[in-house]
């Protein structure tokens, strides 16, 4: 057993960022929201995150903008923190120590140096009762301060932060109670509390959700667990006080927003429909429909012109003034349950698995970011609880990554079960998944694997699917016989197996193809796809297969399989017998594609251990205890990009691939190693760079200019893969012939810039002969850089590469003869040039 | 509490008619409510809003409007005359034709001296009021089209009247018309239909508000005759409005039913200007409100489903009191069946028309619960028609079922019935005495040989019966009597008294022996809903519209020590706010100390000689003592023993083989003979 402490387990993006209200600075650029402990500053145009501001040692539960300064931010978390922050720029500028949970915060204009914080009743209980207590914050230059003057305010409120508001100028405070309404004035130190009987004669159920004050009236609007939205007036009367009722909502209720002005009022629950009432016209209301998931929340900028729902899929949608969706920013998106495996779709490297119901979600690891959903269902999802619809259960890519299989079933109480198998081609042309064969009810019962073989020239034509019904099927991918063959190729069933009438669990193609293994509850038969022949069967009783695997290059002659009865058992095909049995409970098998190395999580005592190990020797290469509690079942191996060489033994297993794993509370969680982790930080401290540098063509030759000027040549490229928006050569020319001379640089340093801006790749073809002259002319060092460039062209203009560096060099070399070639080029239009570039 | 068999009588197809307009006169506590039959009903809101006074409608008079004028009240109708009733007569006391065709509404202003009318032919024409009439004096500028709706400023010096299309703005001194408030039509297909301005109100701030068809309220400017706000509320009409008396408040009732509360709110603490807010939304009523009374503390609707709904705002009144418990006044406050009890007839008075039914029977015994099968079943005898415009306002059949009276406004007629073995053959008496010819309350005595007759100025007259024969007797007057209709009578079973009340809540004892008065009952604050004399005692018994019950001896013309024991230690809360009132007291000849008494959701026997129940013991505990063993049934039983299983009693009664007749008019019948509500978009379906 090696431990080794170099490799750790390190959370890899796919944190909720629905956890509370996010946050939008006073100029609308930036969203702060929450997520998991740290607070994520993002972009609202471009959906980039920009900051991590890190800190909190637990979770993040409020951020709120410092009313007296709109560049800061505080954040209050579960660790009895406030943290204030300068979010441009990702700094933390104080810490202030409460010392209890805090579930939530508010500010207001009015009350200067105070916070309103959420706290538990009991510090030592894990009550329910919460109260609502005042900070004053202490005046102090330190980083870290300690706040102790503490005073409350309401006692017994929810602790959900959407049933607390402040009213109009910070005069009043509102807190919503099950079925009770409090307001607190602060002038007159005095509260009013209104009652609402538990349910009316229709069913409604009257429970407050969530409440929200109007900006410049005594309104307070506040959502109810029956959809219904109550506008209360005249509070400051214990009898004589008034509401009116809004009902457009079918069920709860789960966020009001007045807008800054206070004309509208934005409501949103379950619907995931943003309905906008017109504040007085209350009859007028405008409507956003098919947002997604539920919404949870919603925020307005403070100058009113961009509203943010958070919605249930862990998704953003920030909303141009309750038109138009301008941007989505979208988490992982973590439904009721991972119903399908996690996988690695080999054309996107991106990983896949089921996130909003009935599509498939493909997740950028490196960028952390949803590329896309695939729907898979093609139905409309409605959004009622309850209901029973289709859910993607299972899904497999083939090792080319041109065909994806997807199983769909839906279990209604009373009725039988609908399955149906879907096989989806890739589309060059489209660039994504596009239908080619639905099969309705493959199977009888509900399939329990699917399995493509591993075919190394691309061509899949077989898939293998396995069900409770007891039968294992094969489809092939043919040409209808009865119909013309230019109709295309479509998938049917080919072979139909059976063993002992034993229900088959996992099925499993070796390295080349050439078995199938299919496990029967404890045995496990070995099929050739060829002639569909029984090879042999092998088992190790007693207990069932939980999970198989074939190990992979020189290891293919291996088969392991997990069983129920807390054994792994690798079995030599070439011998047909038993290699080595070792005692552990695993509960899930994993063979990376690249390397001979698989991954056993094994479940002991309440907390999963990882071992990797090659099938060949059984001695573990690497192994890591407890890496979080509950069991682990979702697992993949993703491919690197580049490898890593690290020659550490213990590490040298995550050379070629990542390994990826959900923990039982849904966070992904991969492994790191040292050096990785180094050399991720420096390139963390490098992307911060201030986004508010406009980009003008100016900036981007100049400020390129310098920056390869400060940076070291020798400096890798960064790995960052964000396209950024090429500027359009052109329109640079344009603006660089239009300004004023005496405002240019020298005329030497502008050209040498000016060219590079219009070399074109060698490596692109099409462009090749158009550009025929300018490469003749470059010299070989500069096509190499040219080269680079074609690389560099993937990440962000500030760090282009050494290419730059080179070409200021060569610029004085500029002949005559081509500095008329390069006048004739400005009068060319290149705006097609910008078409190339961006392809 | 005994054991009875019961005629469960469900063929009494009684029919409200449904509500068209309504005043409220806030210095009397009057609510005057006009139904589509032309009848009109004084509620009096300061007496537990009982139905003190009804006006027999009479057909061809459609009620459109209804105004206060002091204590006076005045209709308009689409007939084009105005009429100002006579409240002690119960008849209309005179009609003046105002030359307009078709009169809309009707609206007086706040000085009691003018009486404006809106008419078809697009004027305003005002009346002046005077001392026994009214009188023409002006037109104001004729519009083209015509006015639905008007409503003085509180000055008296503008009026506002809601038209098609639009509001116009009158001077009431030159008559000229100073503003036109052009009204919005509705959206899509109804762009091209006129909208009707069916309501208006003018406010003491120059402010108008207005509901019209196209289910818009709006608030408007006088001032300046701009439009401030608009408050799109249905998709229907907006049928009425109401002004609260401190114009906080307005109300509209719509096509859907419904009842949407604006109030005037500071939009801000502490500031002045106010704003009209829509606020609260009762839905109380299936069909139309067509009526809607704003008082200090509640909203009073009215509508096609015939139901007067009395809403307490709950700010404006204590919690968990009487007032703010919900009212629907669904019956008449008053019997319309009447029970011969030897002959085990009932008679059903219509508004045009009587009917005479013959009660089943089964010969069959059960057990306590079940349901006998009938053997013969009942009959329908008669259907009396009334001859002429004007509806019956009583009726009566004498307890030997040889006698059948009734009386409209005008006159009164008397029938002799004779019933052999299956054949009926019916006689008008012709000659009836001169003093019968306009009644109250008809009621024969219990040996079918006199007829009494509420009449005038607080007279009654006994007539004598024969055959074919009807002799006036005597005209019994009390000494001092108000001038106040009576509307209860109530001869005793051996012939020697007779009880009278009236509205005023005196209650007139006679001697029919001597024919003159006996005594007069202390007069207590709340009107007598219900009075009998007991058959063996000779106690007179009468319920109030308050709920109390008092027991009055009228042999010591004193209070009976059980009345005094009642009044000490009071009636139990929860009788107490029960909302409708006893509308029948009987006896049980075979056990004198129980009282038969009902109201429309329950009948009650109380036993006289059983203690009181104390105010934190259950009051409905029939069930309950059903359970218990015999002993501590005797410690847990009180006096009252309630009987809820029949649901809207219009009546029970007491047959002389000791048998109940109980007659029910179930509310689901009543609903499904109204026409079809509006259609609504319901969610989910």
């Amino acid at each position: 057993m090696v431990e080794h402490g170099d490799v750790r387990v390190v959370h890899k993006g796919g944190s909720k960022i629905n956890f509370r209200e996010p946050a939008l600075s006073i100029d609308s650029r930036f969203l702060l929201c929450a997520s998991g402990e740290c607070v994520k500053v993002f972009s609202t145009s471009t959906e980039e995150c920009l900051h991590e501001l890190q800190g909190h040692t637990d979770l993040v539960t409020g951020v709120l903008l410092r009313p007296s300064n709109h560049l800061q931010a505080y954040s209050c978390s579960l660790d009895g923190t406030v943290r204030l922050w300068d979010f441009t720029d990702g700094i933390p500028i104080r810490t202030y120590v409460i010392g209890y949970p805090i579930h939530g915060i508010y500010a207001s204009a009015k009350h200067e140096g105070v916070i309103f914080i959420i706290t538990p009743m009991h510090t030592d209980t894990n009550s329910e009762l919460f109260q609502l207590v005042a900070v004053h914050l202490p005046q102090s230059g330190e980083q870290l301060v300690e706040a102790r003057e503490l005073s409350a305010v309401l006692s017994n409120v929810s602790s959900n932060p959407a049933a607390t508001a402040f009213g109009r100028e910070g005069q009043y405070i509102v807190s919503a109670k099950p079925l009770e309404l409090e307001v607190y004035f602060f002038k007159k130190q005095k509260s009013y509390s209104f009652y609402l009987k538990k349910d009316n004669q229709k069913g409604g159920k009257n429970t407050f959700t969530c409440i929200t004050c109007h900006p410049t009236e005594d309104c307070i609007a506040s959502g109810h667990e029956d959809g219904k939205i109550r506008l209360w007036r005249n509070f400051n009367h214990k009898k004589e006080y008034t509401y009116s009722t809004l009902h457009w909502h079918h069920s709860a209720v789960s966020s009001l927003r007045f807008t800054p002005e206070g004309t509208n009022l934005l409501s949103g629950g379950v619907e995931s429909v943003l309905v906008q009432w017109r504040y007085n016209q209350e009859s007028q209301r405008d409507f956003l429909p098919r947002l997604g998931g539920a919404i949870t929340h919603i925020s307005v900028s403070p100058d009113g012109a961009l509203f943010c729902t958070s919605h249930s899929d862990n998704k953003i949608t920030i909303i141009q003034s309750c038109v138009k969706v301008s941007a989505v920013i979208q988490g992982l998106v973590k439904g009721d349950g991972i119903r399908t495996d996690l996988m690695i779709d080999p054309r996107s490297k991106a990983l896949v698995l089921n996130g909003k119901p009935g599509h498939l979600q493909f997740y950028s690891l490196q960028r952390d970011k949803l590329l896309f959903n695939l729907d898979i269902v093609q139905q409309e999802y409605i959004h009622e609880s309850g209901l029973q619809q289709f859910e993607v259960v299972m899904a497999a890519f083939d090792a080319g990554g041109s065909w994806l299989a997807t199983v769909e079933e839906r279990k209604q109480k009373d009725a039988e079960l609908e399955l149906s198998l879907k096989l989806w081609a890739f589309d060059d042309r489209r660039q994504s998944f596009v239908l080619n064969t639905t099969i309705s009810a493959p199977h009888e019962a509900q399939i329990t694997a699917l399995c493509f073989p591993h075919v190394s020239d691309g061509q899949t034509t077989m898939l293998v699917s396995t069900s409770r019904d007891g039968h294992f099927k094969a489809w092939q991918l043919a040409a209808p016989a009865h119909t013309e063959a230019d109709k295309g190729l479509s998938w049917s069933c080919d072979f139909v197996g059976a063993y002992h009438s034993l229900v088959p669990e996992r099925c499993c193609f070796s390295a080349d193809s050439s078995l199938l293994a299919v496990s029967f509850q404890e045995v496990v038969t070995v099929w050739t796809p060829a002639s569909w022949e029984l090879l042999t069967t092998l088992s190790q009783p007693p207990g069932a297969i939980r999970d198989l695997c074939f190990g992979r290059l020189s290891c293919s002659k291996y088969l392991l399989a997990a069983t129920t009865s807390k054994l792994l058992c690798c079995w030599n095909l070439l011998t047909c017998s038993l290699e080595w049995v070792t005692s552990m409970d695993v509960s899930l098998l994993r063979a990376d594609p690249l390397s001979e190395n698989m991954a056993a999580f094994c479940f002991e005592a309440g907390s999963t251990d990882l071992f990797v190990f090659k099938p060949c020797e059984p001695r573990p290469l690497f192994s890591h205890k407890a890496l979080c509690s509950g069991r682990v079942t979702h697992a993949v191996f993703a491919p690197r990009e580049v490898m890593l060489e690290s020659c550490d033994e213990s590490s040298q297993w995550l050379n070629s691939s990542q390994l990826f794993f959900l923990s039982p509370s849904m966070d992904l969680l991969t492994f790191i190693t040292k050096a990785e982790e180094d050399r991720l930080m420096a390139s963390n401290k490098q992307l911060v760079v201030s986004d508010d540098v406009a980009m003008t063509p100016f900036h981007l030759l100049l400020g390129k200019h310098q920056k390869q000027q400060q940076d070291n040549p020798q400096q890798e490229s960064s790995q960052s893969v964000e396209p950024i928006p090429q500027p359009s050569s052109s329109a640079g020319i344009n603006e660089l012939l239009q300004m004023p001379a005496h405002v240019l640089p020298s005329a030497s340093f502008l050209c040498s810039m000016f060219v590079q801006s219009l070399l074109i790749s060698v490596k692109d073809p099409s462009a090749s002969e158009q550009n025929k002259e300018e490469e003749e002319m470059e010299s070989e060092k500069e096509e190499e850089d040219s080269d680079g460039e074609m690389e560099s062209r993937i990440s962000r203009p500030e760090h282009m590469p050494s290419g730059g560096q080179e070409s200021v060099c060569a610029a004085p070399t500029l002949t005559k003869e081509e500095a008329r070639k390069l006048r004739r080029l400005k009068k060319l239009d290149h705006s097609w040039m910008k078409g190339l570039l961006d392809k | 509490m005994g054991e009875f068999m019961v005629h469960r009588v469900r063929f009494f197809d009684y029919m409200p008619s449904a509500i068209r307009a309504m005043a409220f006169n806030a210095g009397t506590q009057r609510l005057a409510v006009a139904r589509a039959d032309g009848a009109v009903e004084i509620f009096n809101f300061a007496d537990n809003y009982f139905q003190e006074k009804v006006i027999p409608g009479r057909s061809g008079r459609a009620v459109e409007a209804l105004c206060w004028v002091g204590g006076r009240l005045f209709s308009a109708g689409l007939n084009g005359e105005i009429t100002e009733y006579d409240l002690e007569k119960l008849r209309p006391r005179y009609s003046v034709e105002a030359y307009g065709g078709p009169i809309w509404t009707i609206s007086c202003n706040n000085q009691g001296t003018l009486l404006a009318v809106g008419c078809e032919d697009g004027t305003v024409k005002m009346f002046e009021i005077l001392e026994e009439r009214i009188q023409f004096q002006r037109n104001l500028d004729r519009q083209k089209g015509r006015i639905i709706s008007l409503s003085w400023h509180p000055s008296g010096a503008r009026i506002a009247a809601g038209m098609i299309d639009m509001i116009r703005i009158f001077d009431a001194k030159t008559g000229h018309a100073t503003h036109r408030l052009l009204v919005e039509r509705g959206l899509g297909t109804t762009r091209n239909t006129e909208v009707v301005v069916w309501s208006v109100a003018f406010l003491s701030d120059d402010t108008i508000i207005s509901g019209d068809s196209a289910g818009k309220v709006q608030i408007w400017d006088a001032a300046t005759g701009t439009l401030i706000r608009n408050h799109l509320i249905t998709k229907w009409d907006v049928l009425a409005l109401s002004v609260s008396q401190d114009q906080s408040s307005v109300i509209a009732g719509t096509s859907e039913g419904t009842v949407v509360q604006f109030q005037a709110l500071a939009s801000t603490m502490g500031q002045e200007n106010s704003q009209w807010v829509r606020t609260r939304t009762f839905k109380n009523h299936s069909h139309d409100v067509r009526a809607l009374v704003h008082t200090d503390t509640a909203v009073v609707s009215g509508g096609m489903d015939t139901q007067l709904v009395v809403r307490p705002l709950l700010d404006k009144v204590e919690k968990n009191t009487r007032e703010s418990a919900m009212r629907k006044i669904l019956f008449p406050h008053r019997n319309l069946v009447c029970c011969a009890k030897k002959a085990g007839l009932l008679l059903f008075q219509f508004p045009d028309h009587l009917e005479l039914w013959r009660l089943g029977e089964s010969n069959m015994q059960g057990q306590p619960g079940d349901i006998l099968p009938v053997m013969k079943k009942p009959e329908k005898l008669l259907q009396l028609q009334n001859k002429g415009d004007d509806h019956i306002c009583c009726s009566a059949v004498s307890p030997c079922g040889g006698w059948v009276a009734f009386s409209t406004v005008s006159s009164v007629r008397l029938y002799k019935l004779q019933l052999s073995n299956g054949n009926i053959s019916i006689n008008k008496v012709s000659k009836l005495p001169k003093e019968l010819h306009s009644v109250y309350q008809l009621c024969f005595s219990s040996d079918s040989s006199r007829l009494f007759a509420s009449s005038a100025q607080a007279s009654v007259v006994v007539a004598s019966l024969d055959q074919l024969q009807c002799r006036h007797l005597h005209t019994l007057k009390p000494k001092s009597g108000s001038s106040q209709p009576i509307h209860l009578l109530s001869p005793s079973e051996n012939g020697k008294w007779l009880a009278a009340a009236n509205t005023d809540g005196q209650i007139h004892v006679f001697n029919l022996h001597k024919l003159k008065l006996h005594c007069t009952l202390p007069v207590y604050s709340s009107c007598p809903t219900a009075i009998a004399i007991h058959p063996t005692t000779g106690h007179l018994l009468s319920a109030h519209a308050d709920q109390q019950i008092f027991e009055f001896s009228l042999k010591l013309k004193e209070y009976t020590a059980w009345s005094r024991s009642l009044q000490r230690e009071g009636l139990h809360p929860l009788w107490l706010q029960r909302d409708t009132p006893i509308t029948h007291i009987t006896f049980n000849a075979n056990k004198p100390a129980h009282v038969f008494l009902h109201d429309l959701f329950m009948f009650c026997i109380i036993d006289q000689s059983l203690p009181l129940p104390q105010a934190r013991k259950k009051l409905y505990n029939q069930m309950d003592l059903k359970t218990r063993s015999p002993q501590e049934r005797m410690q847990e039983s009180h006096a009252f023993k309630i009987c809820k299983m029949f649901q809207h009693l219009l009546s029970v009664d007491l047959l002389d083989n000791s048998s109940l007749v109980v007659v029910e008019r179930p509310l689901a019948d009543i609903v499904s003979q109204l026409p079809p509500p509006v259609r609504q978009k319901k969610f989910a379906t």
